[in-house]
């Protein structure tokens, strides 16, 4: 991903002052790396519920061009004039705010990175009021609600390993509509690449119209069964105009996006073309006797948002 | 297709008039209520205690807002509809005992709401998934808010609304189910579909 934006830092002897020009004013400051972690997670927090991937709104816009039945038209206009208030009225596009899922990608030369979990968790907190998110979080069997989005292991952190002194943040703020419509099947291994496009299709007319179609279709292959779950959702951070660098896998994804949007659920299952945006598909190989696959659905308000922020408190906003 | 532009409260007469397809604004209260207000509010008829709103004659909508309070006033921020199928298992006997006229969600719902929409006289509405800033600006106040301990999504949101809509209805007093329709019929291409991936069934 190319920067869009670098934010200069003014280095003194004791501290260092970052000028985050474009963010939201924090007013003269001291940011230690902790401090300048938590503002900009509530940042990308903030920009991935309001402003949608170019990626996303470019997908929107065409199929609103070239969506033939009246009814889904509706559907994709009123989608997109949401979309334009949304960013004019800098207000969420969608009353669920989601559940906060992070992506770090810690470089190896960042040093450490311990705080993470900690300012992310205030990161939430701060957001939930400022932005606001809908405090969606609650106890899994009582359902009590925190009020803040927090809980155990809530947000949910998923870390990787990347280059350089920087760490990658990535705000998947997930609705529960499009989640909801997740699932997995351990397939065999005989029945193969068949038993995949049968799974995906079958999901995809299960789901009809409670996912806010059209969507876009995260595929998981392979691992074991958290992986291949694990795997789908990941795939759906990658732009849907970005096809799998693999030409097999990328044609797979080309294949059933085509036979998905033969099905005629259209924009919010009311009927059309555009059932889905993009399917994504991520693999990883797996134990010969075993074919997981993991389905994990986005609705058409994708939201994600990535900033890398290195060690010396340069903040670069990837979305 | 035709046009219905309905006030609360609605009457019978008027919620059996819209067929599938039709497009439906309301105007006047509506009222938000989501899994866990079905379920009390059903708890409450049930055992004969009081329920702070009328639903009669009135819109209920699938939503849990986001609001805020300023200056000691709620203001809706997002109000987009939540996916109506987890009503499903509460809605018939909502419709029958509480008797709302118009339902607003999104993605549709099942038999059982079908049939208690044609033997009570009710509609369900589709307002577009995710739009929540469209659908807020067509709400001009909150006078009210009740069971809030149920938490933001799920409490009660008592909502002045003016033209709200476009809606689409998708399950009418007809017994007819637009989402319904639709799922069928993906599901009898599934075969031809199947095909043009070169899988035979």
């Amino acid at each position: 991903m190319s920067p869009l934006k670098s934010y200069h830092v003014v280095r003194t002897k004791s501290c260092i002052y970052a000028g985050l020009r474009g963010l939201r004013p924090h007013g003269g400051f001291l940011l230690g790396i902790e401090k300048t972690v938590e503002k900009t997670a509530v940042e990308i927090l903030r920009r991935a519920v309001i402003y949608l991937p170019k990626d996303v709104k470019e997908a929107l816009n065409n199929a609103y061009e070239k969506e033939t039945s009246e009814a889904g038209k509706t559907q994709l206009k009123a989608i997109l004039d949401n979309i334009n208030l949304g960013e004019s009225g800098k207000t969420p596009i969608c009353q669920d705010t989601g559940i906060v899922l992070f992506y770090v990608t810690v470089g190896k030369d960042f040093g450490d990175f311990s705080f993470i979990p900690e300012v992310l968790l205030a990161a939430v907190r701060t957001a939930t009021v400022e932005v606001p998110l809908r405090p969606n979080a609650v106890h899994p069997l009582t359902r009590k609600n925190s009020g803040d989005n927090t809980g155990t292991n809530m947000p949910y952190i998923n870390w990787d390993i990347g280059d350089g002194d920087n760490i990658e943040l990535t705000a998947m703020p997930k609705g529960a509509g499009s989640e909801n419509m997740s699932s997995f099947a351990m397939l065999t291994p005989a029945e193969g690449v068949s038993a995949l496009k049968r799974f995906v299709i079958d999901q995809v007319i299960r789901a009809g119209a409670q996912p806010c179609p059209p969507t876009i279709v995260g595929v998981g292959v392979g691992g074991s069964a958290d992986i291949a779950l694990k795997l789908a959702k990941k795939a759906l951070l990658r732009p849907i105009n970005a096809r799998h660098p693999e030409p097999e896998i990328a044609d797979l994804e080309r294949a059933l996006l085509s036979a998905i949007n033969m099905t005629g659920i259209g924009p919010m299952g009311l009927g059309g073309t555009f059932t889905s945006l993009g399917v994504n598909i991520e693999y990883a190989h797996c134990h010969t006797a075993s074919l997981p696959v993991g389905l994990n659905m986005q609705c058409w308000a994708a939201r994600r948002a990535t900033a890398r922020i290195h060690r010396d408190g340069t903040v670069e906003m990837m979305s | 297709m035709a046009t219905f532009r309905f006030r609360t409260p609605v009457s019978e007469t008027d919620a059996r008039k819209p067929n599938i397809g039709d497009t439906v604004y309301v105007s006047g209260i509506m009222i938000t209520a989501r899994d866990q207000a079905h379920r009390r509010a059903l708890e409450h008829v049930r055992t004969g205690k009081p329920i702070p709103v009328s639903f009669e004659g009135g819109a209920i909508f699938h939503c849990g807002p986001i609001a805020v309070k300023e200056k000691e006033k709620w203001r809706i921020v997002a109000a987009g509809p939540t996916t109506s199928t987890r009503m499903e298992a509460y809605e018939a006997e909502f419709v029958e005992k509480l008797k709302p006229r118009i339902i607003v969600g999104k993605a549709g719902m099942g038999a059982k709401t079908a049939e208690a929409a044609k033997r009570f006289g009710a509609v369900y509405c589709d307002f577009t998934g995710g739009a929540a800033v469209l659908a807020s600006q067509r709400i001009r106040a909150v006078k009210g808010v009740e069971w809030y301990d149920l938490g933001m999504p799920e409490a009660l949101w008592i909502l002045e609304v003016e033209e709200f809509g476009p809606m689409t209805v998708t399950i009418d007093s007809r017994g007819k189910n637009l989402h319904d329709i639709i799922q069928r019929s993906a599901q009898d291409r599934l075969t031809e579909i199947l095909k043009t991936l070169g899988v035979s069934q």
